[in-house]
């Protein structure tokens, strides 16, 4: 009996993500007075993973793992989860880790809960929590196949670090070729990405026009954060649909969100509700995001936004 | 199970290639997001009451997609839900908009992978060439019906799938990754997860009355299935704590202070 964390790469260094993940493992097969495995792809170095708590380490190579293939993916884990005998599977949040999990709970014949939050509320009858109805509440649900396959929730668990060193195996999975094949890839790498960031700048119709949203990117800048936008101004061709947050766009669980003109109905707020401190901004005191918000200013965006990025860029300076 | 859908599939592309693809769309039903969201009986059940419910979005788009396969390629469209009678009225709508047929598996959707060996086995008994769910359900969110379906079928899969094409049995797929997009070349038969960008929603279609009493006669199949055992039950749920009232500053430096040393978030 194990724990195994697939610890998500990209181009050989671990994500952040995986960083938490591998905490969070530990931290359960500790509650379950088991060891920690860790499958990582094979071009990631294995020095540095023990600091966040691995104890053993995968080794997954093979070459049709080199770039991510959803399916070809999920059978290594599924046989890297076999080898160690792992009763509890924990994958993250991201695209490619929702993507590749519900193959992986099929390959493992497992229940899969996504979204966890916390650390199991007990393992013996094993009972998770996650987050439901678009944020909106919690459930408790008890998982009773022989392997469980957990999804943990982004931003659940902070990162924590280890004394020691962690040994490492290898293993080279036996591979179908996958059915889908990329031949095309279309990706920002200047920008900092939603889906990554520990802050967001967001900004919706109260910024007026898409001629003002040099101030929302110059705050972004400032503190290193990905822009968004709410969905009018995506739908008006203000911004690109890729910064479209809420419900039907893309979910954000940053660590700071701050909202610049944007009212906060409810479709918005379903997508950005797990961010951990919300700020907004916004000249209308009744603006609903001020129910949803942990600090608010009233006040004109056009007036606090260039003094924001002012006195953020002294207070860095003077942080640095 | 899955061996035989394939090569079913497989020698009928070879011998046939020129199309009318089947499709199938998976249907779930959803309170809409603007419900209030309540439990009843000490905490165990969703409480329906007031609840208006909607196509779930995701598959609303995917539908809107599949209509326009039967419009420009003369696909065939059928529309399935596993759940009690009261989803029927949400099949009943997408077959006003423009399915073929309608299936309601009676088994209770307890859990994702109850409700994705329930569709296999639906699918197991006709040949799909093409199975469009939604990259997630606004209930559960779980995301994990589609992968599921695909991997129990032997079906491609192809998740949060913004622009489909298909010719021939070849699709071209758009999917949205963390950052941007890639473009997949895949062979039917396919699964995919979709959401918006497979249509606009300037596209999507409200119900008029010639296709409510067409909807009528369109035929609505109730399957019975002896359903898997659970392995994942839902014991009790609990809504999120009141947040405390919003801290209102009067000025950024303010702000910035607070977010620096109270939120310690910069
Ligand atoms: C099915 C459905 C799904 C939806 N999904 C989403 C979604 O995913 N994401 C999303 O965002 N929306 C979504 N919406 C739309 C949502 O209901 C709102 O219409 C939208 O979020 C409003 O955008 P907004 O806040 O930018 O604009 P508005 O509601 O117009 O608000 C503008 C705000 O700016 C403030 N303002 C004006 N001038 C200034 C100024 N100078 N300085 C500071 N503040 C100013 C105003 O007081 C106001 O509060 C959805 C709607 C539906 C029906
Ligand atoms: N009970 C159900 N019946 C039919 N399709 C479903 C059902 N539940 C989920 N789906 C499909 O699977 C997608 C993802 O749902 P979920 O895995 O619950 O997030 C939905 O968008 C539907 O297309």
């Amino acid at each position: 009996m194990s724990v195994l964390v697939y610890a998500e790469s990209d181009q050989g260094i671990i994500k952040k993500i995986a960083q938490e993940l591998i905490s969070y493992g530990r931290a359960l097969a500790d509650q379950l007075g088991t060891t920690l495995y860790v499958a990582v792809m094979a071009d990631v170095g294995t020095q540095n993973l023990a600091q966040y708590g691995a104890q053993q380490i995968v080794h997954i190579e093979h070459e049709a793992l080199q770039s991510f293939s959803a399916d070809a993916f999920a059978q290594a884990i599924a046989q890297s989860a076999k080898s160690v005998e792992a009763e509890v599977v924990l994958v993250s949040s991201s695209a490619n880790s929702r993507y590749l999990a519900p193959m992986l709970a099929v390959g493992l014949d497992a229940a899969y809960v996504p979204n966890c939050t916390q650390l199991p509320l007990s393992t013996s009858p094993f009972q998770v929590t996650h987050s439901v109805y678009t944020n909106k509440a919690e459930a408790t649900t008890e998982m009773t196949s022989a392997v469980k396959l957990i999804g943990l929730a982004k931003n659940a668990f902070g990162v924590s670090h280890f004394e020691g060193t962690a040994q490492t195996t290898s293993l080279t999975p036996d591979l179908n070729p996958s059915k889908c094949h990329v031949s095309a890839t279309d990706r920002a790498t200047d920008k900092v990405m939603i889906a990554d960031a520990e802050i967001v700048v967001s900004a919706g119709r109260g910024l007026k026009g898409p001629e003002n949203w040099h101030l929302i990117e110059d705050l972004a800048e400032v503190l290193g954060a990905a822009t968004a936008c709410s969905k009018p101004v995506s739908d008006l061709g203000w911004r690109p649909h890729s910064e479209h947050v809420g419900q039907t766009g893309k979910p954000v669980a940053s660590n700071l969100y701050i909202a610049i003109g944007i009212s906060g109905a409810i479709q918005h707020l379903a997508g950005i509700n797990s961010s951990k401190v919300k700020v907004v901004i916004n000249t209308d005191p009744e603006a609903p995001f001020f129910k949803a918000a942990d600090y608010g200013i009233v006040g004109d965006a056009f007036d606090v936004v260039p003094e924001l990025i002012e006195k953020l860029k002294q207070f860095k300076t003077l942080n640095a | 199970m899955e061996g035989i859908v394939y090569l079913y599939n497989e020698i009928k592309r070879v011998q046939n290639n020129s199309f009318p693809m089947k499709i199938l769309v998976c249907i779930s039903h959803v309170p809409d997001t603007t419900s209030k969201i309540n439990f009843t009986d000490n905490n165990t059940k969703f409480d329906q009451n007031g609840v208006q419910y909607v196509i779930n979005p995701n598959d609303e788009f995917g539908l809107t997609r599949a209509l326009w396969f039967k419009e420009q390629q003369g696909a065939s469209v059928h529309v399935i839900t596993v759940g009690d009678a009261q989803c029927e009225p949400t099949l009943r709508k997408a077959l006003a908009i423009g399915a073929d047929e309608a299936i309601r598996v009676a088994v209770p959707a307890t859990d994702g992978l109850v409700v994705a060996k329930a569709l296999a086995q639906i699918v197991s008994e006709d040949d799909y060439d093409l199975i469009i769910a939604g990259r997630e359900s606004l209930d559960y969110n779980g995301g994990m019906v589609p992968g599921m379906l695909a991997q129990l079928t032997g079906f491609a899969f192809v998740n949060t799938c913004i622009k489909l094409d298909i010719d021939h049995g070849k699709a071209l797929a758009v999917r949205e990754i963390d950052g941007g997009k890639e473009t997949i070349e895949v062979a039917l038969p396919l699964v995919i997860g979709g959401q918006k960008g497979l249509v606009e929603e300037s596209d999507l279609r409200i119900p008029n009355m010639r296709g409510i009493m067409q909807a009528r006669s369109k035929p609505l199949h109730v399957k019975e299935l002896t359903p898997v055992a659970s392995t994942a039950t839902t014991l009790s749920y609990e809504k999120p704590a009141p947040k405390e009232a919003v801290t209102l500053v009067s000025g950024v430096d303010e702000l910035i202070d607070l977010l620096h040393k109270e939120a310690k978030v910069l």
